[in-house]
Parts: C-alpha cells; sequence; structure tokens
C-alpha cells in the first residue's frame, strides 16, 4: 500500500499552493460578486467634457457622473430632479431648492454656489444656456441650498431649457470645476451623478468604467427619462468600444457583452434568431436626418431655389435607403420631428407623399436656375450618413439640378463645412446630419433655425430677420395657445425658406441579453434603474 | 561592431528629423481640424474657433513645430487634442496587446512556416511541396478579415472553444491572454506563413545545389543534419529579413486582424487619431514607428553576422 510521503519543504509548498489558491478563489469571488454591465455605445469616448462638447457619447457620459437641477418625465415634460422650483407670481423670479443629501463624489456637500457657477458656464456653451443667460438679469444664492433666477424680461423658457436633454444639458459641477476658463479641460470628473468616473481604467477610444456612487440619494419617484430614481443595482458599467459591427454582434450573441446602444439595421435578423437577445426601441422620438442648406452661394442662395430642392426629395426614398426596415422610421415633415406636443408637418406635404417634381421643376425655371452644381458634402464612413446625400443628389437631378457629390469622411465634412468659401474653391452647398429629436423639438432650442446670419447662426449661415422674431416672440411667450400658433408659423416660414429639409425621422434599436432587464425608456441610454441577474 | 552600431545609430537621428518634419506638415496641409471636432455637432464658428487657440491651433506653423520639437527633444511627446491625456500613456496603454499579438503570430509564423518551407524544398515537385505551395497561395490570396470570421464562426461560435473577441493583460491569468491571442494570431499568421515558407522554399532550393551540400552528403551525414544545420543556416538571410520586417509592420500596426477582434493596440489607436485629427498622437506614433523599423533593420544587419560567419561589420 502506497503512504503519502511528507517533507517539510514539501508541506511548506503545499501551503503556499493552498494559500494562493484560497486567495486566487476569494480575488474570484470578489469579481464575481460585482455585477459589471459591458455595454458598447454608439461611438467612443474621448472628450470629457460634457458642456464644452456636444458629442453625443460625451452627453450620455455626462449623465452618468453628473445629476441636472431638473429632468423630463415620459410625456417630456420637465420634473424636480437635483432641485424643485418655484415661480414668482409675476413670473420674473424662480427659486430652486436643492433636495437633501446631494454630495459630490469626494464627499461634500452640493450647494447653491456649486450650480449657479454651473449655469453661469452651460450658459457660455449651449446656445439654449446663451438666450437664458440673456434674458436672465441676476442668479443669486439664498442660502447653502436655495438660489433665485431673476429675469431681465418676461421669458417662457426657464424651466424647459434647463431641462433639456440635448444637445448640451445643464450639468452640475463642483464650483472649482465649473469655474475653470473656457477651453482648457476640467481638472478632474467628480460630479454628483449616480456613477463614479473611474479614472484609473479610463482608454479613450477604448473602455470607459463607472463604478455605482454608493451615497447618491435618489429620488423616490420611478425613473422616466432623465427624471425620477436614479437608483443604481449593478456595481459597474464598462463602455466597450468595438470598431467592428459584426464583432460587436458576435460579442453579445457569445456574451462577452450585455448591450449595444445602436444595433445595426443590417444586422438584426443575427440577433433577432437569438433567444437570449432581446431587441427593442428605447427611445421612442428618435432621430430627424436633415440636409443642411449654405445660404451664403449659389443656387442655394435663392429661396425658390432652396423651395425646389425641398419639393424633389422624398423621404420615402431617403429612409428606405438609409434604414430599410419600415418599423424602424416613419415619414416626418416638421422641422421640429414628430410625435411630441410642439410638431407641426404644415407646407410640408410633398416631403411625406413622394416629392412634386413637377413643382421643383417649375420653381427652377422661374428663378432662373443657370446650372451651377449643388456641392453636396458625401460621408463615406458613417452607416448612418453615408445612403442619404446619394439619394437626394439623384432626386436632385431628376428636378433638373446639376449635383457634384463630394465623398470624404465625417470628420473631413465636420471640418469642411465650417468653411465660407465658394463651393468651387472647397465650400459646399449642402450636407446631411442627423439630429436627436429633443434637439429639435421647440423654435429656442432648435439650432437649425436659428437665423442671425454669419453670427451666431449654425453652419449655413442663414439670414432670415423674420424667423428671429418668430423665435424671439415664442420665448417671450407663455400661453400655450398662442404658443401652439406660434410653432405654425415657424414651420410655415422654414418650408418657406427652408433652412434645412427634414429627410424623415428614425428609431435606433436597442440590444440586451436577457439577464438584464429594468432598461429606463427615454432620450439616452440609462444605466440606472437597469438590473442584471447575477 | 560595436562602432557599426553607433554609425547606424546616429545615421538613423537625420532619418527621423526628416519624418518629423514631414508628418508635421502633411498633417497640417491635410483638411480637417481636430478644434471641430471636441466642439462636437452644435458647436458655432466661435466656439470652435476659442478652441483652436486654447489648443495652440492658431500660431504659426513654425512656432507650432518648434514647441513640439522643443518638448520632444525633453521626452514630451505631448497631450492628446482629443481626451486631454497623456500621449506616452495611450501609447503605452496600447503597447502591450500590439507586443503580445506581434509575437505570437511571428512565434507561430517562424514554427510553421520554416518547417514547411524546407520540406517543400526537400521534397521539390512531390505531393507534399504541391500542397504547401497551392495552400500558400490560399494563405496570400484570402483577405485577413475573412480568415479572421471564419476562425471566430468555426472556433468561437460553433465550437465554442474560444472567444470571440477582446484582449486580457497578462495580469488578468495567463489562460484569458493566450486563449484571446489564438485566433487573431493565427489570421494575422497567414499571410506570413505563406509568404515565409515560399521563401524559405526558394532559399533552401538554392542551397540544396551547392557543392557542400553534396559534401555533407557523401560524409554521410543523416538528412535532417543536412537540412537544418547545412542548408536552412546558409539560406536563413532572406528568410530573417522578410521576419523582420513582418514583425515590423505587426507592431507598426495591423488595423484589420485588430478591428476583427477588437484588440486596443497601436494600429485602432493611429487610424482613431487620424480620423480625429488627433495631431500630437499621429506624430508621436509615427516617430516611434519609424524609430522601430530603424531598430528591427538594424537588428536584422547584425542577426546576418550571427547566421552566416562570413559576414563581417
Amino acid at each position: 500500500m502506497l503512504k503519502p510521503k511528507f517533507n517539510r519543504r514539501s508541506t511548506g509548498l503545499g501551503m503556499l499552493a493552498a494559500a494562493g489558491m484560497a486567495s486566487a478563489l476569494s480575488f474570484a469571488a470578489n469579481v464575481q460578486a460585482d455585477t459589471t454591465v459591458r455595454a458598447v455605445m454608439h461611438a467612443a469616448l474621448r472628450g470629457l467634457d460634457p458642456v464644452a462638447s456636444s458629442a453625443t457619447i460625451t452627453k450620455n457620459h455626462g449623465y452618468m457622473i453628473y445629476d441636472t437641477l431638473l429632468g423630463l418625465d415620459e410625456d417630456y415634460a420637465p420634473q424636480p430632479q437635483m432641485a424643485d422650483w418655484e415661480v414668482s407670481e409675476d413670473g420674473m423670479t424662480y427659486t430652486f431648492s436643492l433636495r437633501d443629501g446631494l454630495t459630490w463624489h469626494d464627499g461634500t456637500p452640493v450647494t447653491a454656489a456649486d450650480c449657479i457657477a454651473s449655469l453661469k458656464r452651460w450658459g457660455t456653451f449651449d446656445a439654449g444656456g446663451k438666450l437664458l443667460m440673456a434674458n436672465t438679469e441676476s442668479l443669486t444664492a439664498v442660502d447653502d441650498t436655495t438660489f433665485e433666477l431673476k429675469l431681465a424680461k418676461p421669458f417662457g423658457e426657464v424651466i424647459s431649457l434647463i431641462s433639456k436633454p440635448s444637445s448640451v444639458p445643464a450639468f452640475m459641477m463642483p464650483e472649482a470645476v465649473a469655474s475653470v476658463p473656457n477651453g482648457e479641460p476640467l481638472p478632474n470628473q467628480i460630479g454628483s451623478g449616480p456613477f463614479k468616473f473611474v479614472a484609473d481604467e479610463f482608454q479613450p477610444g477604448v473602455k470607459v468604467v463607472y463604478e455605482k456612487y454608493d451615497e447618491y440619494v435618489p429620488r423616490t419617484e420611478a425613473p422616466e427619462a432623465t427624471s425620477g430614481s436614479k437608483e443604481v443595482y449593478v456595481d459597474r458599467v464598462e463602455w466597450i468600444n468595438m470598431p467592428d459591427v459584426q464583432t460587436t454582434i458576435n460579442a453579445i450573441n457569445s456574451g462577452d457583452i450585455d448591450y449595444i446602444e445602436r444595433t445595426p439595421y443590417d444586422l438584426m435578423p443575427l440577433l433577432e434568431a437569438n433567444p437570449e437577445v432581446h431587441t427593442a426601441v428605447n427611445d421612442p422620438l428618435g432621430w430627424m436626418s436633415v440636409a443642411r442648406m449654405n445660404f451664403l452661394h449659389a443656387p442655394l442662395n435663392d429661396a425658390r431655389i432652396r423651395r425646389a430642392a425641398l419639393l424633389a426629395v422624398s423621404q420615402e426614398d431617403v429612409m428606405a435607403a438609409m434604414i430599410g426596415d419600415p418599423r424602424f422610421y416613419e415619414l416626418c415633415a416638421s422641422v421640429f420631428g414628430c410625435n411630441h406636443p410642439r410638431s407641426s408637418e404644415v407646407d410640408g406635404e410633398s416631403l411625406t407623399s413622394g416629392g412634386d417634381l413637377e413643382e421643383a421643376k417649375k420653381l427652377l425655371e422661374e428663378a432662373g436656375y443657370d446650372g451651377t452644381p449643388v456641392v453636396i458634402l458625401q460621408p463615406t464612413d458613417v452607416a448612418t450618413l453615408a445612403p442619404q446625400p446619394i439619394v437626394v443628389a439623384q432626386a436632385l437631378r431628376k428636378a433638373g439640378f446639376e449635383v457634384e457629390l463630394r465623398p470624404m469622411d465625417w470628420q473631413t465634412v465636420v471640418s469642411q463645412r465650417a468653411s465660407k468659401d465658394l463651393p468651387s474653391e472647397g465650400g459646399w452647398n449642402m450636407f446631411i446630419t442627423n439630429y436627436s429629436v429633443d434637439a429639435l423639438w421647440s423654435p429656442v432650442v432648435n439650432p437649425l433655425l436659428i437665423s442671425s446670419g454669419e453670427t451666431g447662426s449654425y453652419f449655413g449661415w442663414p439670414d432670415i430677420p423674420e424667423m428671429e422674431k418668430l423665435r424671439a416672440e415664442y420665448a417671450a411667450t407663455t400661453d400655450a395657445d398662442t404658443r401652439a400658433q406660434q410653432v405654425i408659423d415657424v414651420q410655415k416660414l422654414a418650408m418657406q425658406e427652408v433652412n434645412t429639409i427634414p429627410l424623415g425621422q428614425f428609431k435606433l434599436v436597442n440590444s440586451w441579453r436577457d439577464d438584464v432587464s429594468d432598461i429606463v425608456q427615454g432620450p439616452l441610454t440609462a444605466f440606472w434603474g437597469m438590473k442584471k441577474e447575477d | 561592431m560595436l562602432g557599426y552600431f553607433i554609425r547606424r545609430l546616429l545615421a538613423a537621428i537625420p532619418v527621423m528629423l526628416v519624418v518629423a518634419l514631414s508628418v508635421f506638415l502633411l498633417l497640417r496641409l491635410s483638411p480637417g481640424d481636430p478644434a471641430t471636432i471636441i466642439a462636437g455637432e452644435m458647436a458655432d464658428a466661435e466656439q470652435v474657433n476659442n478652441i483652436r487657440t486654447a489648443l495652440g491651433l492658431n500660431e504659426p506653423l513654425h512656432t507650432q513645430f518648434f514647441i513640439w520639437i522643443g518638448n520632444l527633444l525633453q521626452g514630451d511627446f505631448g497631450t492628446s487634442l482629443i481626451s486631454q491625456t497623456s500621449v506616452m500613456s495611450m501609447i503605452s496603454q496600447r503597447l502591450e496587446p500590439t507586443i503580445s499579438l506581434a509575437l505570437a503570430a511571428i512565434t507561430l509564423t517562424v514554427i510553421v512556416a520554416v518547417p514547411l518551407g524546407v520540406i517543400a524544398a526537400w521534397k521539390q515537385g512531390k505531393w507534399i511541396d504541391n500542397l504547401v505551395m497551392s495552400t500558400s497561395v490560399v494563405g496570400f490570396s484570402v483577405p485577413v478579415f475573412v480568415i479572421g470570421y471564419i476562425l471566430i464562426q468555426v472556433f468561437a461560435i460553433e465550437l465554442k472553444w474560444l472567444p470571440v473577441q477582446g484582449y486580457r493583460s497578462i495580469d488578468e491569468g495567463i489562460g484569458e491572454f493566450i486563449s484571446r491571442l489564438i485566433l487573431p494570431a493565427m489570421t494575422l499568421s497567414s499571410v506570413y506563413i505563406a509568404l515565409i515558407a515560399r521563401m524559405t522554399r526558394a532559399s533552401m532550393l538554392e542551397v540544396l545545389g551547392e557543392d557542400y551540400i553534396r559534401t555533407a552528403r557523401a560524409k554521410g551525414l543523416g538528412q535532417r543534419i543536412v537540412l537544418f544545420r547545412h542548408a536552412l543556416r546558409n539560406a536563413a538571410v532572406p528568410i530573417l529579413t522578410v521576419v523582420g520586417a513582418g514583425f515590423a509592420l505587426m507592431v507598426s500596426g495591423v488595423v484589420v486582424t485588430e478591428t476583427v477582434f477588437n484588440i486596443p493596440g497601436l494600429g485602432r489607436l493611429i487610424v482613431d487619431a487620424v480620423l480625429s485629427r488627433d495631431y500630437p498622437v499621429i506624430q508621436a506614433l509615427i516617430l516611434l514607428t519609424a524609430g522601430l523599423y530603424v531598430v528591427i533593420n538594424l537588428l536584422i544587419d547584425l542577426s546576418y553576422a550571427i547566421t552566416d560567419p562570413r559576414i563581417r561589420y
């Protein structure tokens, strides 16, 4: 019979091995105890300042680590978030009271002074914030947790601007952070939101890691869009960048990742065939695709020719090429997007009924179009931006336009659209881009409607005094019926002047594995409220 | 040999300076503006201009160049315009996956390709030679991403033997580290196996006809010793050149393989940096790559003397 032999050396080694194994097991147990959601977002996070940058992925990052004074419910109505508010009888003073228990990630309490500094900083970057500050006489702290915003003149958009989720939400930052001069990077990533940023694990372009902020005190209401409880049920969230869509699909099918923020439409069948993966639309409003006109140069510096271009376009053709699956797009002729209270499709019938080529040809003839080519910037590297220029160019050619498509990568489009040069010398006549509907949904927030010429307007630089007058009247009005009529007036003028051509509204499809649940519906992917089985 | 080594290193300095100047000018003259990317979709012209000023992009070109070179000489590669993180830390984060993948792929390549090439030369005209040569044509012809997707489908999705994507550092466990390198290394090495197998075969055929091989056989030496000690050693110079160049290519960026397998290496870093016009990152990576080529070529030249005693420096 064999007897086990022990000696001092082997016993020591055995103990070491056992200790090592125990330690490894304990480490493994710790790792497993953490619930981690791994998500592939629509883009890689590189910039970390969600107020200075209006990039959507940076905004999403902002919602992870910062909080907002107000949020929106599922009907897009403003709700208290960090603060409640009261309005004076004359409508000229807004008092904000911070709720109890709000702390920054370094443990210090959130104060009124922090919020005032944050609002002021936001008011130097965001177009809506600038408008609010232009109408504000003073922002004053009443005590540590209360502050007042006094208006210089009647202004009906205070609450809607502070609660809006796009393009730049009014994120609250510590006063020391919010006081950084514009153009300089933020000194740290300390917010008061439900997640903490893990700086040591940040790899720009590769991975971002967030950890649950244990001291976060959520509201008691159920989570809705950007309001209500932001209670976190997972320990960690990792945003992993995957440049290849096929790899992303393989990764969710195999369980390597839990969530895809934007599922490629053409690969949907691969996910729909997997019972362990759900696909759904979590943002009911979605996005609009729009063609932007350059008002500075011929031929689109003539309103009749811009209108002819609009009449030539059929949204159905654009959306079919861009999205394909009719479950995920709808035709919408409103410059504000559809399916929300401030929508109007007046005078845009041709867009949703296949276009009106005869009328377009007639208008071109009336305007004396001389065959100057319309230069369209054509991004070739982004799936949701590549098809539209081709379809729009073909529609314009059918109406009698000469068209030059200029292929380039999207970042070159982003640079070139800032050029005011002649189209023949590196400038442009038209480019196409996509906006979330919540960035377009009123005459005040919609940047494409700003028509103050070369100062203050979005690229394309429309100069339409009548539009500016209508926008100012809307901002100063508080009566709901008057505002509804003003929305229609703006829509009519926009269809006549054609700042942009609405090309259709589309939905983004989210995908997640079946051990993930309770996903909050709204304009962004919220990781609060989300649960994952251990 | 030391003198040769130092002369070669000194000769690299003007090369690096020319590379630095060329990459700096090319980037500034190409279309695109990092400030517009940083500012985001909704930014107006004034905001973009403020960012340009803050980043120093409104300074004259020569001022920007001398600031960059001055910092470079102090070992400071600068800060990413987009993420505001140190360029060196970004590169060092990406170096481990790239070096790991390159080493795994080049090791696999040498282990598979050299014996295949030797055997094909030894059995010239026989079925095994024809098999090696025709398979290598497939290795050349099929795009790397197709091979990658096929391997993923078979080994990761159908058989579930290996993970579909991703990279794990060796610190996170040797098993995870190796399992996530196998498929990308196989994919990346496919074209190099084909190339080096053919190269080995051609070099071996040249050497096998030499008198000293006949002499070795006449002395009664075994086939293995004749092939690997006498023939292969003399045929090694061109093979080493290709292996070295292949390794340099792998380290300087294998974008497709890194993309298909989601490996955060230098190839993806440089593509991302180019797309976002992140000048300091692009400049540092191109300088690094140029330096790497200089060093690897030097090491290859030095290795000739080891394999072939007739070569002296």
